[in-house]
């Protein structure tokens, strides 16, 4: 309140009254952190990191819950769906398990032209569907055609336009009286076009005869057995569509992508987990140890070091060898455990070297401190951050080892899924179905997209030292 | 300094004596020899062959020979291939490795200072978060999904534009290097950009650049020969690792274009266990990476003049 004049302004006795004392005028403005809780609030305001950290644990949910609700069996084959693109759930009938067909053999009719017929051949009458065109299936039936010693069967995705264009030459029929046909080569459920034309062994009739034909999805009741579907033959079941598609052995790629992060994530988890923990165990006590038995410990890290990292990561996978029924993903992880401590240790020395040397450890001497309680209260809770960073970089380090080496065919063993191995499939296939390829190498880079990013708000949460210039 | 390099190559020798006996090591746990993946022999033609190649002797004395001919620099006689020593699949394999090696490391760090720079000008606009982004990605994308994307793109430039333009695959003149060469050294490139960039905008608050701006120089001087040459240093630093990434990744890059590099003869050789072609491989590429990381930090001392009062200590 500022008058206008100071000079008139009369005192009041509201003025002396003394004021009331603020005790916290001068104290913390905010409640004291711990290292961890401020870590944690400048965690949160990194997005990126945020945002990472809960894509890892959708990842996770992918794996671990994912398929409690995709039931569906990652190594069953299904030889009739191969590669297919990514589709929905369809609707599909069960057939009977596809047997010999006898056939249908006219009787009264000769097998071969007699010798004095001269005539052009014609095309035949109609063509007949018999039974319920299936994928499983198709038979045909014709009128036979005088003069004939033999039928050509063509079949087409789009009506035959000359006789040029006939399609997919299926075969023929051994007598001018065997007038069907059964086609079993990779249906899908679509229409097509079956063309029929009669020949005498030297010329082939110069009309032919087209029929369209639709095929309803079906699957066999031995198909329907081993997917567990109890239902008669003739009903209609909705069968599960495959949203990532099937790869080149008919697997469905969705289970298979969630059965791969098992072991991606397996070993991109638990592997680096383990060789930090051996890491900083050994680099903590050379750093501790100090002297000439540092010096002697570290002498060792660097030798292992310099070994050439992918060489020697396939020469002790295999050496370490996989017997029958395993998987190979134990001698992948100790060989990943076995080259790549080093690197932690040396970071986890460096910090031990800086913390031992601090003035709060030489006060805590002072005070009389032993040497387990300045281990456990000062020297490992100050080098955690940088080892959790080294940690969360040495994942996505880990997830790209094993995708590399089940990438040529040196990692994990068939049939089970990894996401290298399913790449290296893929892009084989690469040309004709590039969502064998797409699905795991998606995975992949988000998987290490994730932890790199995480990590890099954790270095700049936690490490004040190793902050980027971000 | 001479003491030092002295020091540093006598580290080295023992480096490469501990990747021999490491691979030797190994390779003998493997279970069987090379000799087991053979089609059908006789006892006797397996026991003179196991004369021939020495191994009917004990392992530690095997271990010895192997030792003293590879001081004479002899790998020995390859298992697989007959009649091939493993010197002369070295010599035919190793420059076809290194081509491939030193254009992809060339890329990178032209890539990374050019980009790092770029994205430390325009800190926080556009250009600097598209660049990041694909920093981002390019160290997230694995080297295989790449090369085979880049296979895919080949084809489909190739077959819109009617004829060849770029190879898909194979080996010969500089067209058929190219493609292989940028994925091999993308994810270094993307490595080196971020670190050029934070090592830019470090430099750029440091107290000599305010004093050159304070001097009256102009922006661009300032940048080239204060800012630039400054911040190029940590890059030359990463440079000996980087070299060894770059080395190893081009198994993945020569598996995927067929190039006929090292890195194939290696994983064939350890799939049929060719203990020869094992060994060279490992120790000629070992003793190529020490020898490799020495020499940069040799390179490092001379730029660094911090570096050299340090080490001549």
């Amino acid at each position: 309140m500022q008058d206008s004049s100071l000079s008139s302004y009369s005192p009041k006795p509201a003025d002396f009254i003394p004021l009331t004392k603020q005790l916290d005028k001068h104290g913390i403005s905010r409640p004291s952190l711990s290292y961890w809780q401020d870590a944690w609030i400048r965690l949160k305001k990194n997005k990126r990191a945020i945002s990472s950290l809960y894509l890892i644990i959708g990842l996770l949910a992918f794996t671990l819950i994912g398929p409690l609700l995709w039931s569906i069996n990652p190594n069953l084959q299904d030889l009739d769906a191969i590669s297919q693109g990514p589709s929905f759930s369809k609707q599909a009938l069960i057939v009977e398990t596809p047997a010999n067909w006898g056939g249908v053999t006219i009787d009264n009719f000769p097998s071969q032209p007699s010798p004095n017929f001269s005539g052009l051949l014609s095309s035949t009458e109609q063509i007949e569907i018999v039974g319920q065109a299936t994928t499983q299936y198709v038979r045909l039936s014709w009128q036979p055609v005088e003069g004939a010693s033999a039928y050509l069967i063509y079949r087409n995705d789009h009506i035959p336009e000359s006789p040029e264009d006939l399609g997919l030459p299926l075969g023929q029929t051994l007598a001018g009286n065997q007038v069907s046909f059964e086609d079993r080569l990779q249906l899908n459920a679509q229409a097509y076009y079956y063309t029929i034309i009669a020949t005498d062994g030297f010329n082939e009739a110069s009309t032919f005869t087209t029929q369209q034909v639709d095929l309803t999805l079906a699957i066999s009741a031995r198909q329907a057995d081993l997917r567990n579907i109890d239902v008669e033959v003739g009903a209609t079941v909705s069968l599960p569509g495959h949203p990532f598609g099937t790869d080149y052995l008919g697997r469905d790629m969705l289970a298979r992508t969630m059965y791969g992060a098992r072991v991606s994530l397996f070993i991109g988890i638990i592997a680096p987990f383990i060789f930090v923990l051996f890491g900083t165990l050994y680099g903590g006590l050379a750093g501790y140890l100090g002297g000439s038995m540092d010096n002697y410990m570290m002498r060792v890290a660097d030798f292992v070091i310099a070994l050439p990292f992918l060489l020697f990561m396939i020469l002790f996978k295999v050496s370490f060898g996989i017997g029958p029924g395993e998987n190979g993903i134990i001698p992948m992880m100790l060989a990943l455990i076995l080259l790549a401590w080093p690197g932690t240790a040396r970071v986890v020395r460096g910090q031990v070297l800086l913390i031992r040397e601090a003035d709060y450890i030489q006060a805590a001497r002072l005070l009389g401190a032993n040497t387990f309680y300045l281990l456990y209260r000062h020297i490992i809770p100050n080098a955690m951050g940088p080892i959790l960073v080294t940690l969360t970089f040495a994942v996505p380090m880990a997830i790209f080892t094993e995708a590399f080496l089940s990438f040529i065919g040196m990692g994990v063993a068939p049939p089970t899924a990894s996401w290298g191995s399913m790449s290296n499939q893929g892009i084989r296939n690469m040309l004709s179905s590039p969502h064998e390829l797409f699905f795991p190498a998606l995975f992949i880079s988000i998987t290490v997209l994730a932890f790199n990013l995480l990590g890099d708000g954790l270095r700049d949460a936690l490490d004040t030292r190793m902050r980027g210039n971000e | 300094m001479l003491v030092y390099i002295l020091k540093r190559l006598g580290t080295g020798v023992i480096t490469i004596w501990f990747i021999a006996t490491a691979t030797f090591t190994g390779m003998h746990m493997v279970p069987g020899d090379p000799l087991t993946t053979e089609r059908g022999m006789t006892d006797n033609i397996r026991e003179n062959l196991e004369r021939q190649y020495g191994l009917d002797k004990p392992v530690i004395e095997q271990y010895f020979l192997y030792m003293g001919n590879m001081l004479q620099g002899d790998f020995g006689l390859s298992f697989t291939e007959e009649n091939r020593r493993v010197n002369d699949i070295i010599r035919e394999s190793f420059p076809v490795s290194a081509t491939l090696g030193v254009l992809s490391l060339f890329f990178a760090t032209m890539g990374g200072i050019l980009w790092g720079a770029l994205t430390a000008i325009y800190r926080n606009r556009l250009p600097d978060i598209i660049i990041m982004f694909l920093v981002v990605l390019g160290i997230s994308v694995p080297s295989f999904v790449l090369a085979g994307l880049s296979q895919f793109l080949i084809l489909n430039l190739n077959q819109t534009m009617g004829r060849s333009i770029l190879p898909v695959a194979g080996w010969g003149g500089f067209e058929y290097m190219l493609i292989p060469s940028l994925v091999l050294g993308l994810s270094t490139m993307a490595y080196l950009t971020r670190l050029m960039r934070s090592s830019m905008l470090e430099i750029a608050n440091s107290d000599f650049i305010r004093t050159a701006k304070s001097k009256g120089l102009s922006t661009q001087r300032i940048f080239i020969s204060h800012q630039l040459r400054n911040a190029i240093l940590p890059v030359i630093t990463v440079l000996g690792p980087s070299i060894a990434i770059i080395t190893t990744g081009s198994f993945v890059v020569e598996i995927v274009f067929a190039i006929p590099g090292l890195g194939r003869y290696f994983v064939q050789a350890v799939a049929q266990l060719d203990y020869t072609v094992i060994m060279g491989t490992t120790v000629f590429f070992g003793s190529f990476l020490v020898l490799m990381v020495i020499l940069v930090d040799i390179i490092y001392g001379f730029i660094d003049p911090r570096i050299r009062v340090q080490a001549a200590k």
